[in-house]
């Protein structure tokens, strides 16, 4: 099947523009990026239909070997590529809207600097995104895990003129390495106690083993995988990163930070099931810190100004729900939602990108608004993306989000209460974010004021009128697509489709579990059109009377600033006095200059020796020669 | 016969110690005489000096070891004046002078 040319197409693209995208014409790069992902595309649903993935096969994991990476010992690591349902899922996602968001690149991305280089850091994405997804065991998963870390790196600070830019980056990659830190001591665990790291060998000897007597190992396993997922998927603690990593360009932020990369640690723990169903206590973990997360998130957003930061904390928020998902056992309606997501957040994400071109850089809510008239439809697709994440009844992201709320009263009733109420803030926020951008009056800066706010996308300003304006058909097309998934890819039975890796659950979930989730959706919109549009000096003295609460979910619970006191201060004073005043300079410094000094010392004595008369080495040679010969003489004598 | 072995000949010491003390005489005109010239001709004496020994042991062990050896030393010798006098040549050339105390400069 050679699945081998799944991911090393999009590997292509990024050599061919990377190496020779400065002298390549535009079109060209965009024939060579695009193309790339469209054709691992195909080539997915090619490998899928041969598979009969699309026709009720597909039961068994597909393996295929490449090549053998390590042999050392007993340990033997290949490059062996799988597909079971899981993968496939993942793969039509990740290529799917991949492609989908490369060709709206190629229109937003049109008037910016560094085109080429964008477009291959996209395509290296892609390329260690479905390493990722395809690799069968830990390593690979790793080696894709770590690559797809660095190209969130790269394009988050693709600006990388702007500190802030770089800044958020650094974040980013820094907070990261602490969950890979963790996912790391999992792996190191799972190859002493299993001796391989093929993700089929150690499920089938994990089968055999006795629960109680190594249930401590698995917790220790799940727990430590669980601090890599919460780094790469944005779950607290470690959720801090995602919000500055909009600092990037809209389409990294709709590919990498909403559909795809963050839900690796959706992924991961989908993958590695069967250690977590062998710990529950690991599993309830998972459900409490997703529930916490999208529970935070949902009512930071409640207060954000910047459109991209309200979808940004909608991330982590969802994904916090596919935790809840995952903890509550089913893994099936975790990654439902980690597909609708990937349709509704990437719809929203370039429709703000949208949004954003239209006027001109603008990041900012407050200075939108009546954009209806202007950008009919990005705002229709807006509206999709919008009614799909608000639960709205039969779109795709209420089918996902009813299983996962259903399965978590069926695990425990208050879970249930918290995901409602939380649905219902998502709802709040997602239209307070719609009714603000596209209702009311135009509240736009005129012509001369224009790109400034935003200075990643500044750059547009100066080429564009200042009346807000439709953006090209290469970008609205992605958007009609992924609106049409938004709405229907509901439809798509995943659960049923992931059955023969996540059996299904037993009895039929109460409808009424249903109806309440849907009445919190549809009465979040309700309260964002009541604020928003009704009345809208309502937001404002509501804000003023609860000032402190305000402030402080306005300031998102001052998390950066604890961080920084309680984090980043200590390191970086322990790195500065301990590390480098102490033992760089004194220690590490003074152990080199010693030895030099030492040398010197000597050499200064030494060099006494030469003095540049010939006569005085010829007496020296002679004196030699005389004790060399006494001595042998001597020697000699005693012998 | 022209070369027979000599009726009372000189005992191989005498050779011996002829070879000492020309030697001798080298070490101490390298050492105590200024002149590169006369220096560099002290060299050729020491090493005529270990001629004579080699020819000397070779003629009392009966072997031309000694003999070959002694032919090296003036192979050598004859290249070292060569070069050597060249070297004297330049030095003079660009120094002016034949004082060998005064070419030093690769001191310390």
């Amino acid at each position: 099947m050679q699945l081998w040319l799944i991911p090393v197409l999009p590997l292509l693209g990024f050599l061919l523009n990377g190496l020779f995208g400065k002298r390549l014409s535009k079109p060209a790069i965009n024939a060579i990026a695009v193309g790339s992902v469209v054709m691992s595309f195909l080539w997915v649903v090619k490998t899928l239909s041969g598979l009969g993935a699309f026709s009720g096969g597909l039961e068994e994991t597909y393996k295929e070997h490449t090549y053998t990476w390590i042999q050392s010992g007993t340990l033997n690591i290949s490059v062996d590529f799988a597909i079971d349902r899981l993968t496939a899922v993942m793969l039509m996602v990740v290529t799917g809207v991949g492609a989908l968001i490369h060709i709206y690149a190629v229109g937003y991305m049109a008037h910016e600097g560094g085109y080429y280089r964008f477009f291959a850091y996209l395509n290296l994405f892609m390329f260690f995104m479905l390493i990722l997804v395809l690799g069968a065991n830990f390593l690979l998963l790793f080696v894709g895990w770590e690559g797809v870390g660095l190209c969130s790196y790269l394009l988050i600070g693709f600006y990388f003129l702007e500190k802030f830019a770089t800044d958020a980056g650094n974040k980013a990659f820094i907070v990261n390495r602490i969950g890979d830190f963790g996912f790391a001591l999992a792996i190191f665990l799972v190859g002493n106690h299993f001796g391989t790291l093929d993700f089929q060998t150690v499920f089938a000897q994990i089968k055999t083993m006795p629960v109680e007597a190594s249930a401590g190992l698995f917790t220790a396993i799940s727990l430590l995988l669980l601090v890599g997922a919460t780094g790469k998927s944005a779950q607290i603690p470690l959720y801090v990163w995602l919000p500055d990593a909009m600092a990037g360009p809209t389409p990294v932020s709709a590919l990498i930070h909403a559909a795809t990369m963050v839900t690796a640690g959706v992924y991961m723990i989908a993958r590695t099931s069967q250690i977590y169903l062998h710990s529950p206590w690991a599993l309830d973990i998972v459900a409490i810190v997703g529930l916490t997360t999208a529970f935070v998130a949902a009512t930071i957003g409640l207060a954000q100004n910047d459109i991209k930061k309200v979808f940004a904390y909608s991330t982590v928020s969802q994904l916090g729900y596919m935790f809840v998902g995952l903890g509550v056992g089913a893994f099936s309606a975790g990654i439902f939602h980690l597909m609708t997501h990937a349709f509704f957040k990437a719809l929203l994400f370039l429709g703000a990108g949208s949004v954003i071109h239209a006027c001109s850089g603008e990041q900012d809510m407050r200075h939108m608004g009546g954009l209806r008239k202007y950008i009919p439809i990005t705002m229709v697709t807006l509206l999709c993306g919008s009614l799909a994440i608000a639960g709205f009844p039969f779109l795709s992201g209420a089918a996902s989000k009813d299983l996962i709320l259903e399965a978590a009263y069926e695990h425990a009733p208050w879970m249930y209460w918290v995901g409602v109420f939380t649905a219902g803030m998502t709802a709040f926020y997602v239209f307070r974010a719609f009714f603000l951008t596209f209702f009311g009056e135009y509240k736009g800066k005129p012509a001369s004021g224009h790109g400034h706010d935003d200075p990643g996308h500044g750059s547009h300003g100066s080429t564009h009128e200042s009346t807000p304006h439709e953006s090209p058909a290469v970008m609205w097309i992605p958007l009609v697509i992924l609106a049409a998934l938004s709405l229907g890819g509901g439809f798509i039975n995943i659960p049923h489709f992931l059955e023969p890796l996540f059996p299904a659950q037993e009895g039929e979930p109460a409808r009424w579990l249903e109806y309440v989730a849907t009445a919190a959706g549809l009465a979040g919109i309700g309260i964002a059109y009541l604020f928003y549009v009704v009345s809208p000096s309502l937001p404002e003295s509501l804000a003023s009377s609860f000032t402190g609460l305000y402030n402080l979910i306005y300031n998102k619970y001052f998390v950066d600033e604890f961080y920084d006191a309680t984090v980043v201060e200590p390191v970086v004073d322990g790195s500065r006095q301990l590390l480098w005043r102490m033992a760089d300079m004194r220690v590490i410094d003074g152990a080199a200059n010693g030895i030099g000094t030492t040398a010197r010392g000597i050499g200064g004595i030494l060099r006494r020796a030469q003095s540049g008369y010939i006569r005085s080495y010829a007496a020296w040679i002679l004196a030699g020669s005389i004790l060399a010969i006494a001595y042998i003489g001597f020697m000699g004598a005693a012998r | 016969m022209p070369f027979g072995p000599l009726p009372a000949a000189v005992p191989p010491s005498w050779y011996l110690t002829l070879s000492a003390i020309l030697f001798a005489l080298g070490v101490l005109g390298f050492l105590l005489r200024r002149n590169i010239i006369t220096v560099f001709m002290s060299i050729e004496l020491m090493l005529n000096a270990v001629n004579l020994s080699f020819v000397t042991f070779s003629y009392v062990l009966k072997r031309v070891d000694g003999h070959i050896f002694s032919f090296f030393v003036m192979v050598v010798a004859a290249a070292e004046a060569a070069v050597g006098l060249a070297i004297i040549l330049t030095v003079f050339k660009n120094r002016q002078t034949l004082e060998i105390d005064e070419v030093s400069t690769l001191k310390n």
